[in-house]
């Protein structure tokens, strides 16, 4: 059962890591346009329009 | 109009060199806007960055300082075809986007230290059937308490906010059996896992927290959308000003912009920017946004007219008195501010259940601890089994209960035309009895249209429509308004106070008054109509009258057939004259209806019905309907309304039916019976668990298992709403249709 000292730790690290990278996703504005990001995958950038 | 505007008022700085500006732009269809309008400010000289947010349909652009002015990204956006107009966030919906933001963050919070803890929990469910160690469970359960003590912490704040601020107002809401709740499943858990303990309830506090705070933010993220759409329609209509600088040479700034004391323009066919005092011009202006007057008045040099009249002919010069949220008439300010105190508070359907609820709920824990205590059981036992009451009310399903129904019903009725001011409207409007409406731009367009349509020959009809946009005065732009799309007559010279004259084809024609078409005044006798303009058209020596008059709206009469249909009373309370209300009041067979009524006898006159137990709806567009508006229980406004009157309504319709009311308290009645329906459905389901609870059964996984389940059950209810009668939906992608005349055409 020792091993549970580090891999429990380890497992709240990783979700950790998943919820500081949530709130820096909604920090830079990546919610802002979800609409918006749904069409901009279509835009062919390298096409001139 | 080559003119030089200034928006300096809606810019600011970016970075060291740069300006940023926002647009509420309209048209905004597909991606390939977003595309086209980036590539295409991005090209302009100066512009730094252009970034569209498609959701919004505004864009935001930055350029450096002195490059290219703001007025010229408008007219490449108008060139693109895109109709732009500059935006500043009103402050209510830059705070609803931050509570928004936190609440996100809240959930978050809660979801991370759910998932967690439920994997630890469920660890110790099957340990506790089989082979866990005592060491392993205390291990597990301190690590909840680690995750779970700074999650409550955070994540719990909306809620112990709202209880604090209940409690010091001396009455109790949802949120404070809530905290009480979460707080005590917490301490008991703690205490429990220092007495090394089975059972802790981190996983059901934080759990709780994470249902409700998805409810709440759905609840906030609904009524953003629609602050988004107002304020987009808000800048739509927002007014310029033509300001006479030193120099006396006009130049447009927004409305926004205007000082007391400043000198502006107001030419025919446009609206007054703001409160101000004649200092020159002669004209006739149409107050009816003002007083629901239809008449014209002749403002002398020296008299005050109000923000949001109609100049109808000549050129006025007006010096401002007052701008902004203070252009007011001193007598509705007064009644306002009256009719807003002496509104008696709504308590929310859910308060109202949580009134009932919180001292039963609480009653029962504490016979449950006395009676565990009189028939002997340890006080250790005892305690937990009254905690385990609370946790088990912890009134989830009973919280989620309204708000999920009111997500969806906002949702339907945004899709039907309808943005909620108030977040309690669809309870309120589900329990009126009455409706009052208010006659002109109410019941009646806000423009007025040609009547006698049918009875014009079509050539003579289209000549007219095309002559007309050469003129600015309000008869031609009603003219105008019935041709779209034709071109304009090339030569077009229009003569002040008398009409347009153009030479087609070598034949002479003229769009004006009966006089300045040579026709004598039994042409215009024939044509005598009560309350109607006429204006008429020469093309050669054939010639023909028009009569212009305020029209009722399309679906005037089957919406106030609807409302009888649905056993409400309706009434008339307007500001016009008496024998320009009959005719109206007749059409719609509305048999109560009262003409020239001032704004003190309207207040008055709703009072009077509220006093006889009447829940009345109040349906009204003028500056002189906003203090009813306010005395009502509940109020509605057109889109069309003037903006102290909209910022009064609990809910504001778009476009030119009435449709909407009706939707409105049909979606509402529905929604309300859900609400009910769900609220019943959370008391039976405490029905189940409290005697479950009080026999001290408990475990944490029943718990969750009842909490889970009750929430869900109430949420999938809720949805019943938006399924029914989907098919009459209407979508409505393009808000320009909905939305009238802009309040000033420049």
């Amino acid at each position: 059962m020792n091993v549970l000292v580090y891999l429990v730790p380890m497992a709240l690290g990783l979700g950790l890591v998943g919820l500081a990278a949530f709130l820096w996703s909604l920090r830079a504005g990546q919610y802002d346009d979800l609409d918006g990001a749904a069409l901009r995958i279509l835009d062919d950038d390298d096409v001139e329009g | 109009m080559a003119m030089h505007s200034d928006l300096s008022s809606y810019t600011r700085t970016a970075g060291d060199n740069g300006l940023e500006i926002d647009l509420a732009v309209e048209g905004i269809a597909c991606g390939g806007c977003i595309q086209r309008i980036e590539r295409g400010l991005g090209k302009l000289p100066g512009v730094i960055d252009a970034r569209v947010n498609f959701t919004n349909r505004r864009a935001t652009v930055v350029w450096r300082k002195d490059a290219i002015a703001p007025t010229d990204i408008i007219a490449a956006l108008k060139n693109m075809g895109y109709d732009a107009y500059p935006f500043v966030a009103k402050r209510d919906e830059d705070e609803e986007t931050r509570e928004a933001a936190q609440l996100l963050k809240c959930l978050a919070a809660a979801g991370f230290a759910a998932m967690n803890i439920m994997l630890l929990s469920v660890s110790v469910w099957s340990g506790n059937v089989s082979d866990i160690t005592p060491e392993t469970r205390d291990f597990f359960h301190w690590l909840s308490a680690l995750i779970a003590f700074p999650a409550v912490a955070y994540a719990g704040q909306p809620f112990f906010r709202s209880a604090v601020a209940a409690l010091r107002a001396r009455s109790v809401n949802m949120d404070v059996p809530i905290s009480l709740g979460v707080l005590l499943a917490v301490g008991v858990s703690v205490v429990e896992t220092i007495n090394h303990a089975e059972h802790a309830y981190f996983d059901s506090a934080v759990m709780l927290l994470f249902f409700l705070l998805c409810g709440r933010y759905l609840d906030r993220a609904m009524r953003r959308r629609t602050r988004v759409v107002a304020g987009n329609l808000a800048a739509l209509r927002s007014n310029t000003a033509h300001r006479l600088d030193a120099n006396d040479s006009a130049v447009d700034v927004p409305a926004a912009a205007l000082q007391p004391g400043d000198r502006v323009v107001i030419r025919a066919g446009e609206r007054l920017p703001a409160d101000g005092v004649v200092i020159a011009g002669q004209s006739e202006i149409d107050e009816s946004i003002v007083t629901g007057e239809t008449a014209l008045r002749v403002p002398r040099e020296g008299e005050t007219v109000y923000s949001g009249s109609l100049n109808y002919s000549g050129v006025l010069t007006v010096r401002v008195t007052a701008v902004g949220e203070r252009t007011l008439l001193d007598e509705i300010e007064r009644l306002l501010d009256h009719a807003v105190r002496s509104k008696s508070r709504y308590v929310a359907l859910a308060d109202r259940a949580a009134r009932y609820y919180a001292p039963v709920v609480h009653t029962t824990a504490f016979l449950t601890l006395a009676g565990w205590l009189a028939y002997g059981a340890t006080v250790h036992d005892a305690v937990l089994a009254a905690v385990a009451v609370l946790i088990i009310t912890c009134p989830c399903a009973l919280a989620l209960a309204v708000p999920a129904v009111q997500v969806v019903a906002a949702g339907r009725l945004f899709r039907a035309g309808v943005i909620l001011n108030a977040g309690n409207a669809i309870e309120k409007l589900a329990e009126v009895d009455t409706v009052v409406f208010d006659k002109t731009g109410t019941l009646t367009l806000p423009e007025a249209r040609v009547v006698n349509a049918a009875q014009i020959p079509d050539d003579l009809f289209c000549i007219a429509a095309r002559l007309a946009q050469s003129s600015r005065h309000p008869l031609a732009a009603a003219l105008a308004r019935e041709r779209r799309g034709l071109r304009m007559i090339d030569g077009a010279v229009e003569e002040p106070g008398c009409g347009v004259g153009a030479t087609i084809d070598g034949v002479e024609a003229r769009l004006g008054s009966l006089l300045f078409c040579g026709l004598d005044a039994s042409a215009a006798a024939s044509a005598e109509v009560f309350d109607t303009s006429a204006i008429a058209i020469r093309f050669g020596n054939r010639h023909a009258v028009f009569q212009v008059q305020q029209k009722l709206r399309p679906d005037a009469r089957a919406m106030a057939d609807a409302l009888r249909a649905r056993g409400l009373e309706i009434h008339i309370i307007s500001g016009d004259r008496a024998d320009a209300v009959a005719p109206i009041a007749a059409m719609l067979a509305i048999e109560s209806w009262q003409g020239g009524v001032t704004p003190d006898r309207k207040v008055k006159m709703i009072g009077g019905l509220r006093a006889t137990g009447h829940r009345v709806l109040m349906v009204g567009d003028g500056i002189n309907d906003a203090p009813s508006l306010a005395q009502a229980n509940v109020s509605m406004s057109p889109i069309s309304a003037a903006e102290l009157t909209q910022a009064q309504a609990d809910a504001v319709f778009l476009g030119e039916r009435l449709a909407p009311v009706v939707e409105a308290i049909d979606l509402a009645r529905a929604a309300r019976r859900l609400m009910v329906q769900n609220l019943s459905l959370a008391v039976l389901y405490n029905a189940v668990a409290v005697p479950i609870a009080v026999a001290g059964l408990v475990t944490p996984l029943i718990a969750a298992l009842a909490m889970s389940g009750s929430s869900l059950l109430v949420t999938v209810n809720a949805l019943r709403l938006g399924l029914r009668a989907r098919d009459r939906q209407r979508p409505r992608a393009n808000m320009q249709e909905a939305v009238p005349q802009p309040m000033v055409a420049t």
